[in-house]
C-alpha cells in the first residue's frame, strides 16, 4: 500500500554516522522476534500471543519453529490482552504482540484492568509504533501510547533505541515479575555505542557534553546522536546524548544531572508532544527548580502530515538536521 | 457434600449478610448480589476445588467474577469459606480498606480484579488455554451478567473459546433480565441467547438459577468434551426480598431503615422455617 520508503537519513547524516563508526543493524522487530524465539526455545512456558500479527511482528519463523508456543487470537485486540492476562496468571511468560496503534487504544481498558491493575506479568509488544506505518495515516499511527500508558499504574514502558536495547529489553521483560510495554518500529537501525549497560529505569549516556543535552527515546535516539556529532563538527557545541529507553519509571537523576550540567535540554520522541517523554522530563525539571532552557521535539498536536516515516521525521524536525537547528536556536547560536 | 437443605439455609444466611453489609457500608449492588447468591453458593460449596489452603496451588479451579459489581455476594461467600474473617466484610468500601467495591486480588480468594464489564471471559479463555497447554485438569469458571453481554469483548472471547475447544471452561450467565436502566431486552436485546452461544460453538444449557439441583447438574461436569460450556441461569434480580424482586432500581441501592427491617424480617422468618424443617 505504501510508496517505497525513502531513507530515514540524509546523505549528510549517513556521512556523520560513518564518521562515528556506526554500522547499520536490522529492525528492532527482527531483533525482538529472534530474541523471543531463542527464549521460547529454551523455555516452553514462553508464549507469543498474536492478533493476526505474526507476519507484521516478524514471528512467522517463530510460529513455524514453535507452533505450540504461539496463540493466535485473530483480529480481536481486546481479547488478545485479556487472554494474555489469563495465561500470565497461570504462570506463562506471555508476549502479547499487536500493532501499537490498536494494542494501546482498543485494548486500553484490558491493559489497565487485566494486566496492570491485576498485576499479571504480561509483556505488551507494540509493533510498528509511532509513525512506522507512514502514509497509511492516523489510524495506524501510535502517537498516544506513551501518554496513555504513563497514566496507568504498574506498567514499565520501554522504547528501545537500537538492536542492543531491543534485545536486552526483551530479555529483561521475560524475566520481569510485573507488566511491561515494549515499543518497536520497523525501520532498520544503526547500532549505537554499547559502553553503558541496559537496565529498566536507567538512562544510557551515549555521548558526553555540557552545552546541551538531548534526552531521546526509542528510534529517535540515533538522530539525536547524529545531531550531537553534527553540532560538534559545525558549531563547536558539545552535546550530551541520553538514551532514555524506559519512559516509566524515569531515570530522574539522569534528567536532573543533565539540567544541572547543561545550558539547555531538548527531548526527542516519535510521539505526540502531549504526555510523552518530553512532558515527563519537563515535570521532573520544573519541580526541581533548576533553571534550564527546554524544548520538546515530537509530533505536534495537529493532523499529522501525510508521508513516509522519513518524510514525517523530516517534516517535524526529528532528523539530524532538524534537531541541530532546534539546539542552535535554543542556545541562541 | 452439603445437602440441598443445607444449601437453602446457606443462601438465606448469605442474603442476610449481604443486606447487612450493604446497609452498614452504605453501598452495594443489591439486586445482582441477590440474583447470583444461589449460583455462588453452588459453585463454592459443591463445584470449585478451591480453599484458603490450596489457593496458590496451580492445579486449583479458577473462578473469575466478570460481573464484578456483585462483590458483596462474592466476598460474603469467600468469608463463609474461610478466606478471611467475616468481620472484615463490614470494612467494605471504607477509607483505606482493601475490600474495594469490586473484586480485587488484595482480598483473599479473589482470582482476578474485575469491575469493568466484558473482561472475565477473555481472561478465562487465557486460563483455560494455559490448562490445556499444561495438560492440567483444573476447570475455569466465570459469571457474567446478561446486560454485560452487550460488551463486544465477550463475543471475541466466545469465538476464541470455541475455536480452541476449551471444554475446561464454563461460563454462567446470571440472567436476571434487568440492568441499571431497565429490561435488558429493551436496553439492548441479546435474545435468543441460547441460540447465539450455540451458533458460536458452545454447549448450552438453560437452568433455573435458584434451583440447587439444576445448577449442580449443569456445573458438576463440562456439558461437552470438545466445546466450552455455557449455563444460562434464569434468575430473579433482588431474589429473596419481596419488594426488591424483579425491580430495576435495586440494581444498586441501600435500603432505608424501614426497608432494612422488612428485609431482615423476611429473611429471618425464612431462616427460622428452614432451621425448623432441619430439626
Amino acid at each position: 500500500m505504501s510508496a517505497p520508503a525513502p531513507s530515514m537519513y540524509s546523505d549528510a547524516a549517513k556521512k556523520t554516522a560513518d564518521k562515528l563508526g556506526l554500522k547499520m543493524g536490522r529492525t528492532n522487530l527482527d531483533e525482538f522476534a529472534s530474541t523471543l524465539q531463542a527464549l521460547a526455545q529454551a523455555n516452553r512456558n514462553v508464549l507469543a500471543v498474536t492478533s493476526d500479527s505474526r507476519g507484521s511482528g516478524k514471528l512467522a519463523p517463530y510460529g513455524k519453529a514453535l507452533p505450540n508456543q504461539i496463540i493466535e487470537i485473530g483480529i480481536a485486540e481486546q481479547n488478545l490482552v485479556g487472554v494474555a492476562a489469563g495465561l500470565a496468571s497461570c504462570g506463562k511468560t506471555v508476549f502479547a504482540v499487536s500493532p501499537a496503534c490498536f494494542l494501546t487504544a482498543r485494548s486500553l481498558e484490558q491493559i489497565k484492568n487485566d494486566v496492570a491493575y491485576s498485576d499479571n506479568p504480561v509483556t505488551l509488544v507494540g509493533i510498528s509504533a509511532g509513525v512506522s506505518y507512514g502514509a497509511l495515516g492516523t489510524t495506524h499511527h501510535s502517537l498516544h501510547d506513551l501518554a496513555v500508558l504513563r497514566a496507568i499504574n504498574n506498567l514499565t514502558i520501554v522504547a528501545p533505541a537500537d538492536n542492543f536495547e531491543a534485545r536486552e529489553a526483551v530479555k529483561a521483560a521475560a524475566a520481569a515479575k510485573h507488566p511491561v510495554y515494549l515499543r518497536f518500529g520497523k525501520s532498520p537501525l544503526y547500532d549505537l555505542p554499547t559502553t553503558e549497560p541496559f537496565a529498566f529505569g536507567k538512562a544510557r549516556i551515549l555521548h558526553e557534553g555540557t552545552d546541551l543535552a538531548f534526552i531521546a527515546t526509542g528510534e529517535t535516539v540515533v538522530h539525536a546522536l547524529l545531531a550531537a556529532a553534527h553540532l560538534e563538527q559545525t558549531a563547536d557545541l558539545r552535546c550530551r546524548v541520553i538514551s532514555m529507553p524506559t519512559v516509566k519509571p524515569l531515570d530522574t537523576e539522569a534528567i536532573l544531572q543533565a539540567a544541572r550540567d547543561c545550558e539547555a535540554v531538548v527531548t526527542v520522541e516519535e510521539h505526540m508532544v502531549c504526555g510523552g517523554l518530553g512532558e515527563a522530563c519537563a515535570g521532573v525539571i520544573a519541580q526541581s527548580g533548576i533553571p534550564v532552557h527546554f524544548r520538546i521535539v515530537g509530533i505536534p498536536d495537529e493532523y499529522t502530515v501525510t508521508g513516509s516515516q522519513a518524510d514525517i521525521f523530516r517534516h517535524y524536525g526529528l532528523t539530524m538536521e532538524g534537531l541541530a537547528d532546534t539546539a542552535k536556536k535554543l542556545l541562541g547560536r | 457434600m452439603l445437602t440441598d437443605q443445607q444449601l437453602v439455609l446457606k443462601s438465606l444466611r448469605y442474603r442476610r449478610k449481604i443486606i447487612e453489609v450493604i446497609k452498614h457500608v452504605g453501598a452495594g449492588h443489591t439486586g445482582g448480589d441477590l440474583s447470583c447468591t444461589d449460583i455462588l453458593n453452588v459453585l463454592y460449596n459443591r463445584i470449585l476445588r478451591v480453599s484458603p489452603a490450596t489457593f496458590v496451588d496451580p492445579k486449583r479451579d479458577r473462578y473469575v467474577q466478570s460481573k464484578g459489581h456483585c462483590a458483596e455476594a462474592l466476598f460474603t461467600v469467600l468469608a463463609d469459606r474461610g478466606f478471611f474473617p467475616e468481620a472484615d466484610l463490614l470494612t467494605m468500601c471504607q477509607y483505606q480498606s482493601h475490600y474495594v467495591g469490586h473484586p480485587t486480588r488484595h482480598v483473599a480468594g479473589v482470582e482476578q480484579n474485575t469491575g469493568g464489564l466484558g473482561h472475565g471471559l477473555p481472561i478465562c479463555v487465557g486460563m483455560a488455554i494455559a490448562g490445556k497447554l499444561d495438560n492440567a485438569d483444573y476447570r475455569v469458571f466465570t459469571l457474567l451478567g446478561d446486560g454485560e453481554l452487550a460488551e463486544g469483548s465477550n463475543w471475541e472471547a466466545a469465538m476464541a473459546a470455541a475455536h480452541y475447544k476449551l471444554s475446561n471452561l464454563t461460563a454462567i450467565i446470571d440472567c436476571n433480565t434487568l440492568q441499571i436502566s431497565g429490561r435488558t431486552c429493551d436496553v439492548m436485546n441479546n435474545e435468543p441467547l441460547a441460540e447465539k452461544f450455540a451458533a458460536f460453538g458452545w454447549a448450552v444449557r438453560t437452568v433455573n438459577g435458584h434451583d440447587f439441583n439444576e445448577l449442580t447438574a449443569s456445573l458438576q461436569a463440562p456439558l461437552a468434551s470438545d466445546k466450552p460450556s455455557i449455563v444460562i441461569a434464569q434468575t430473579i434480580k433482588g431474589k429473596g426480598i419481596t419488594y426488591m424482586e424483579d425491580v430495576a432500581k435495586w440494581h444498586h441501592g441501600v435500603p432505608t431503615d424501614e426497608e432494612y427491617r422488612q428485609a431482615l424480617a423476611e429473611l429471618d422468618m425464612a431462616i427460622a422455617l428452614q432451621e425448623g424443617a432441619a430439626k
